[in-house]
């Protein structure tokens, strides 16, 4: 197995799991998963709450170790216990549902702190950075705001621009509208639409499905730590073969 | 029955002792007071922000320790722990400060604060949302670059409160020093008073140190408390 490769210009990377298994405790949260999330392309993971979807997200940068299997990154596998995380965590952007802003630092600094910590850059430089992402999300004149004094939604668009602005070549998206008021989730799933279509791959949970239809190249199903049903949205929207996922489709559709 | 009130004003509040006495208190005593509180509650941060650190560690080997530091000079009476390091120390021939009583006071008094302010630091520390350093982790920092641009100054902020609250009972704490002996400059304010009382006979300079420690002790405890009641308000909104 390789370990991590060096820093390379921005590109895109696909993420393999392979016969991914996870415990808490004694409770099987994955159950051999095997996922190809293909690279320039949005993957949707939907179902049910305590199905794994989240878990197997966390998984793709490691928050959380699988016990069983192997997960690749752009071809290097990620799970060898030589690869450098803090390397590999910044190819992969994560959008969490809680925002989870640095609650005392500025919106500025909270976009700029790992481009000058991590990434090493002048603090003009990274605010120039900062500036650009910030604007594109919206943002623009909120840089001395504390999170504090934002928004849910103004908040989940900084963590995005938070993200982006250091070149991920993946960015994974943890429920990122669920804990949004109604009316501001249209807006967030409407920079996740443009991200998506500037054909970085994604791999999003969500419970909103006409995003996940009309976004995702590829919709897969988990129910109980295990993967029932995948394949292009149309055809899991329009003709779910499993009765789990019909069931699944009717209670939120 | 006057002649008991009397007495009692005299021993307590007699006006030309006590006008007398709280000349030195508050030139030469309260200085020496502040100073060495200052110092101690530095010693105790530097020691308590360590020790909490260890407190959390992952490795048993660290955590232990930590734990048995925190719990025996939380365990001990702070009389007997001033002793045994102010006068223990240089007596075992550890006389690192040489033969200067005032440092290792201070270094006494830091060292049982250590043990507190560990528990308020650990409490702080913990108080961190685990989203606050996984949102740091993922964006490549390390578990260092996180604790220390991220949980470290968001669990400070949030224990400055009771932080300044042991300074506090630090300040009431620093009487504790006259067992050690100081030099007629170097006296805080409880040894000035307890000197001045038994030259004069009259216990009215322990009367004016105690108004003067109420004067230090009082406004701060309702400060601490006012700036307590708003942040908790204000991390509500924030919320």
């Amino acid at each position: 197995m390789m370990t991590a490769q060096a820093m390379t210009p921005r590109k895109d990377a696909g993420i393999r799991f392979d016969a991914v298994g996870k415990f808490f405790g004694t409770h099987k949260v994955l159950d051999g998963i095997t996922l190809d999330v293909p690279k320039a392309m949005t993957t949707c993971l939907i179902g049910p709450s305590g199905s794994g979807k989240s878990t197997l997200l966390r998984c793709a940068n490691l928050l959380e170790r699988p016990q069983e299997g192997a997960i690749f990154v752009d071809g290097t596998e990620i799970t060898d216990s030589k690869v450098d995380l803090d390397k590999l965590r910044t190819r992969i952007g994560m959008v969490f549902q809680h925002f989870n802003l640095f609650s005392h630092l500025s919106v500025m600094d909270n976009v700029t702190l790992a481009l000058r910590k991590v990434h090493g850059m002048k603090r003009d430089e990274a605010e120039a950075v900062a500036f650009r992402e910030l604007e594109a999300v919206g943002l623009k004149g909120f840089e001395r705001r504390r999170p504090s004094a934002l928004s849910g939604g103004q908040q989940q668009r900084v963590a995005i621009a938070r993200a982006l602005a250091m070149k991920p070549e993946v960015m994974l998206f943890d429920e990122a509208t669920s804990a949004l008021d109604p009316e501001l989730v249209k807006g967030i799933l409407e920079v996740m639409r443009d991200l998506a279509r500037s054909g970085i791959t994604m791999l999003v949970v969500t419970h909103e499905m006409r995003f996940a239809r009309e976004v995702a190249g590829q919709v897969v199903f988990m129910d109980q730590g295990k993967i029932v049903e995948q394949g292009s949205p149309d055809r899991m929207f329009d003709a779910p073969e499993s009765p789990r996922l019909r069931y699944f489709l009717d209670q939120v559709l | 029955m006057s002649i008991g009130l009397e007495r009692i004003q005299e021993t307590f509040f007699d006006p030309v002792i006590l006008w007398h006495s709280l000349e030195t208190l508050v030139v030469i005593g309260l200085p020496n007071t502040i100073l060495l509180s200052v110092l101690a509650s530095l010693i105790g941060m530097a020691f308590g922000l360590l020790i909490a650190t260890g407190l959390m560690a992952s490795t048993v080997f660290v955590r232990f320790p930590c734990r048995v530091y925190v719990d025996i000079l939380r365990g001990l009476p702070h009389i007997l722990t001033i002793y045994l390091i102010g006068q223990g120390l240089p007596l075992a021939g550890l006389s690192i400060f040489g033969r200067d009583t005032y440092s290792y006071a201070a270094l006494a008094i830091g060292l049982i604060e250590g043990a507190y302010m560990a528990e308020i630091f650990r409490a702080g520390l913990q108080s961190v949302e685990r989203g606050q350093i996984e949102a740091a982790r993922t964006l490549g920092m390390s578990s260092a670059q996180a604790f220390f641009y991220i949980m470290l100054p968001q669990g400070v902020r949030r224990v400055l409160p009771p932080l300044t609250g042991q300074f506090i009972l630090v300040i009431k704490g620093t009487s504790l020093v006259f067992l050690l002996g100081l030099t007629v400059s170097q006296r805080e304010i409880f040894s000035i008073a307890q000197d001045t009382a038994i030259n004069s006979a009259n216990l009215s300079p322990l009367t004016a140190a105690g108004l003067l420690y109420l004067a230090l002790t009082v406004p701060m405890t309702y400060g601490v408390n006012a700036w307590e009641r708003r942040m908790r308000m204000g991390s509500r909104s924030a919320r």
